[in-house]
């Protein structure tokens, strides 16, 4: 016993990465007026499509390029960063609290309550999620919130399915009996008993899903629908970036390098995560 | 005699039949428990013993209520518990508790162990004075106060099934029942854990029903013993007219079958029951 | 005659470092019933898993030997070591359900073996194996060859184990803990199937077990296991007459017996728990010099 005492695991080598490019980005983001070397949106037609900074012709301050328009292409993506990072912690915050109640509530308490939301989960479920996404976006008008409100009200489905899965699971332990005999009632159980237990998925998911709300945002600037296009977003400038795509590669792989990070890092993060707080290993 | 602390009187419980379930609708009901009357009278261990399917469980479930009974009664004291709701039940819970057959299962591996005690005795009124208190149910099943902080991963088989016998006597209850406490544990451990009871049970006076499917257990805890088989009690009697005289032929047959740990040549040659 | 099995001074360790198995010797002869008896993290399993090759990565074997009929295993290649156990071994596990296939019949998984590892014929197969199940007692063998493993009881399951073992003839038959998840009666059966197929058959047995009960039943010869070290090794008989080692002589007395409630079922001493972890503690020590 002892032994399991002392065997605490380190934080392994994929929460490191993870974690630390998240906090960078995160950093350069919430610092971008001080970080970024340029204005995001001074557009100068004597700079325009210089290339990064290894190659012939690059200009120093200008260290990932300029795109068609001269426009510093670190300072576009460290303040696209922005917005990408709010619409994450919001809309992924907002889909775990609704998705986990939801999940949470039909998965311990079963019977009506069981079939009522998984009925709405199965019809949720039977939309197109981008196109779902396009059709709110729509409807709510464009902006920062209507986004943020989208992801969530398209996503929480995430959510519900697994976390009622584990619930209904853990319902089944004994120690959800033995909390009725020690005298508690059964919204108490589900709190004292289940939640702890389905945490460490919550958080998991919680992660991951901010990795996809960084996508659906992107998507829905590629598609224009998200905020107003002057400030940038990763995804309107992969718009950008893919019409000067043979001119000016960088435009586009740069934005793609920083979203695919920037996604696998929260989805390796959480599942990084619920391995380390897990205390159950047998 | 005195009042027994419970008077079941043809009790029966049905229970959705999972594997008849058709595919939409509701499961169809199986009748677990057949209609069974027994006095557990009070400050005695009974053992109620039967192989799988024979009910025993569902008949400790049904006596601390954690299921409803279909039809009869479950009285404690006087009183019948058979049909409380759970509002109901609740000042009852203090004096029905239960230690259960998998600590693995039963103690929840986000609470400490000081949690895990402490929850019957703050659900019940006696917050005050926790700390205190769980280091008595600690030290009362033999485990050092400071396994307070620890956690259910970082104990053995036999402490954590202290650790359950601790939540279950922390509140002091008149009734304990004790599902197959030991089927789980080293013979070693095994012994250690209903020695522990043994003497707990004689200190505190507690009545138990001590559900096994090991005779050999049975007949050194308890004081009577009711033979159970497929919903129905096929015996019960006092423990030591049980074992030197079993009534009934199935009871003869689970005495005969324990394999006692001394050479007999003839045990497997006696002709055992022919299978299905 | 060589041994069925033979195993020498047989050492695994887990990546700490921790011996799990401590020059582990013991020999199963032609005809007799082994039990290999201890408690939980005794190591009993590990001995079984690493005769047959399946050790979790973790476990690194670093010394001793494994001979089955006096071919040392560690000698051939892979191949010809899964093609040497699988003829002349067979596997009777602790869990009947989860070693059949829930989504086939019965019939074909019995008879797969035979085809694929020991190339019979389907025929062949298919006869040997409705008269083993005959040999364990079903009245109706066609019947159970068309059923599905959930369609038979625990007891049925293991019967049907029982004769997939025994009908390739085995040399050696390992049985883990096979009566263990089983009712007392069932077990009762079950065990006397073994012992009455054992018989005519001639196979040997390794017989892993924690109930010293069953020891006493089913074994002629039988190793005390504690913590990864044979700690006593006798004739089951001389073992229950006179057993020499003070943890022997400890389980044998926690062991409940109803007949006599009052001298069993003793909880083991400290100073027995204390001498075992003195005794293991130097073996360890002489061992590790020769080792590193």
């Amino acid at each position: 016993m002892d032994e399991a005492r002392t065997s605490r695991r380190g934080l392994s080598p994929r929460l490191w990465l993870a974690g630390g490019w998240l906090i960078l980005a995160l950093a350069a983001a919430t610092f971008a007026p001080l970080i970024a070397p340029q204005d995001p949106l001074a557009q100068d037609l004597m700079l325009e499509r210089l290339p990064p900074f290894w190659l012939d012709g690059a200009e120093s301050g200008y260290w990932l390029g300029t795109d068609s328009l001269g426009r510093d292409l670190l300072s576009r993506l460290i303040f696209g960063g922005r917005i990408a990072f709010i619409v994450a912690f919001a809309a992924a915050t907002s889909a775990c609290l609704i998705g986990s109640a939801l999940g949470l509530i039909a998965g311990y308490f079963g019977g009506w309550a069981d079939r009522f939301i998984s009925r709405i989960v199965d019809i949720w479920m039977a939309f197109p999620p981008v196109l779902f996404a396009i059709l709110l976006v729509a409807v709510l008008g464009t902006g920062l919130s209507s986004v943020i409100i989208a992801i969530a009200v398209i996503d929480w489905t995430r959510f519900c399915r697994v976390i009622r899965a584990e619930a209904m699971s853990q319902a089944r332990m004994d120690y959800v009996e033995s909390a009725r005999i020690a005298g508690y009632g059964r919204i108490g159980i589900m709190l004292r008993e289940v939640l702890p237990n389905v945490l460490p998925s919550v958080v998991a998911l919680l992660s991951l899903e901010m990795g996809i709300a960084v996508i659906v945002e992107a998507i829905l600037s590629f598609v224009n629908l998200s905020i107003s296009t002057d400030d940038p977003t990763w995804g309107s400038i992969i718009a950008e970036g893919r019409l000067s795509i043979h001119q000016a590669w960088w435009v586009l792989v740069f934005p793609l390098i920083t979203l695919i990070l920037t996604v696998l890092s929260f989805s390796q993060f959480g599942e990084g995560l619920k391995a380390r707080f897990d205390p159950v290993l047998r | 005699m005195a009042e027994p602390l419970f008077s079941v009187r043809g009790l029966k419980v049905a229970l959705p039949d999972m594997t008849r379930k058709p595919l939409i609708g509701r499961a169809p009901l199986a009748e677990i428990l057949k209609g069974l009357d027994f006095d557990l009278p009070k400050g005695s261990v009974t053992g109620i013993v039967g192989e799988s399917g024979s009910g025993k469980s569902t008949l400790g479930r049904a006596l601390v209520r954690l299921i409803e009974p279909s039809a009869g009664s479950i009285r404690v004291e006087g009183r019948d518990i058979s049909h409380l709701s759970e509002a109901e039940l609740r000042p009852l819970r203090r004096d029905l508790q239960m230690i259960f057959q998998d600590p693995m299962s039963s103690l929840n591996p986000r609470h400490t162990i000081f949690n895990i005690i402490a929850a019957p005795l703050r659900q019940n009124g006696f917050g005050d004075r926790l700390k205190e208190r769980v280091a008595e149910a600690l030290q009362r099943v033999g485990l050092p106060r400071n396994f307070a902080s620890r956690y259910r991963h970082e104990l053995s088989g036999g402490q954590r099934q202290r650790v359950g016998i601790a939540r279950a006597l922390a509140l002091s209850p008149k009734f304990v029942l004790a599902d197959e406490i030991v089927s789980g544990l080293d013979v070693s451990t095994q012994a250690q854990i209903l020695t522990l009871l043994e003497k707990l049970a004689a200190e505190m006076g507690l009545t138990i029903a001590f559900i096994s499917h090991d005779l050999s257990v049975i007949r050194r805890l308890c004081r009577q013993v009711i033979v159970m088989r497929e919903g129905r009690i096929v015996e019960a009697s006092a423990t030591d007219a049980l074992f030197d005289n079993p009534k009934e032929a199935y009871t003869r047959d689970l005495l005969a079958a324990i394999p006692l740990p001394e050479i007999d040549a003839d045990w497997l040659r006696l002709p055992a029951k022919a299978p299905a | 005659m060589s041994a069925c099995l033979e195993i020498r001074s047989l050492s695994a360790l887990l990546p700490n470092g921790q011996r799990v198995l401590r020059s582990v010797s013991l020999a199963v002869q032609p005809g007799e019933v082994r039990a290999l008896v201890g408690e939980s993290g005794a190591g009993k399993t590990m001995i079984g898993k690493a005769l047959l090759g399946v050790l979790p990565k973790s476990v690194r074997i670093i010394e001793g030997e494994m001979l089955i009929e006096g071919e040392e295993l560690s000698r051939l290649d892979a191949k010809a070591r899964r093609t040497l156990i699988g003829a002349r071994t067979a596997l009777i596990p602790q869990d009947p359900l989860t070693a059949l296939n829930r989504s086939r019949r019965i019939g074909p998984q019995m008879t797969d073996r035979l085809v694929r590892i020991l190339g019979w014929s389907g025929e062949r197969a298919d006869k040997r194996i409705r008269q083993l199940l005959d040999e364990v007692q079903f009245r109706d063998p066609q019947r159970v060859l068309k059923c599905y493993p959930h369609e038979l009881s625990g007891g049925m399951r293991q019967r049907v184990l029982i004769a997939a073992a025994f009908a390739a003839e085995p040399r050696l038959i390992v049985a883990d803990e096979p009566t263990t998840a089983l009712d007392v009666t069932v077990q009762k059966q079950i065990l006397r199937l073994i012992a009455e197929l054992q018989r005519d058959h001639g196979t040997a047995i390794l017989f892993v077990t924690h109930d010293l009960g069953v020891v006493a039943k089913i074994s002629q010869k039988v190793s005390v296991l504690y913590a990864g070290k044979v700690v006593e090794e006798a004739d089951t008989a001389a073992l229950f007459a006179a057993p020499q080692h003070p943890y022997t002589r400890a389980l044998i007395a926690a062991t409940p017996r109803y007949t006599d409630p009052y001298a069993s079922l003793k909880p083991v001493d400290e100073t027995v728990l204390a001498g075992l972890t003195a005794e293991i503690a130097a073996a360890d020590k002489a061992w590790r010099p020769a080792h590193g």
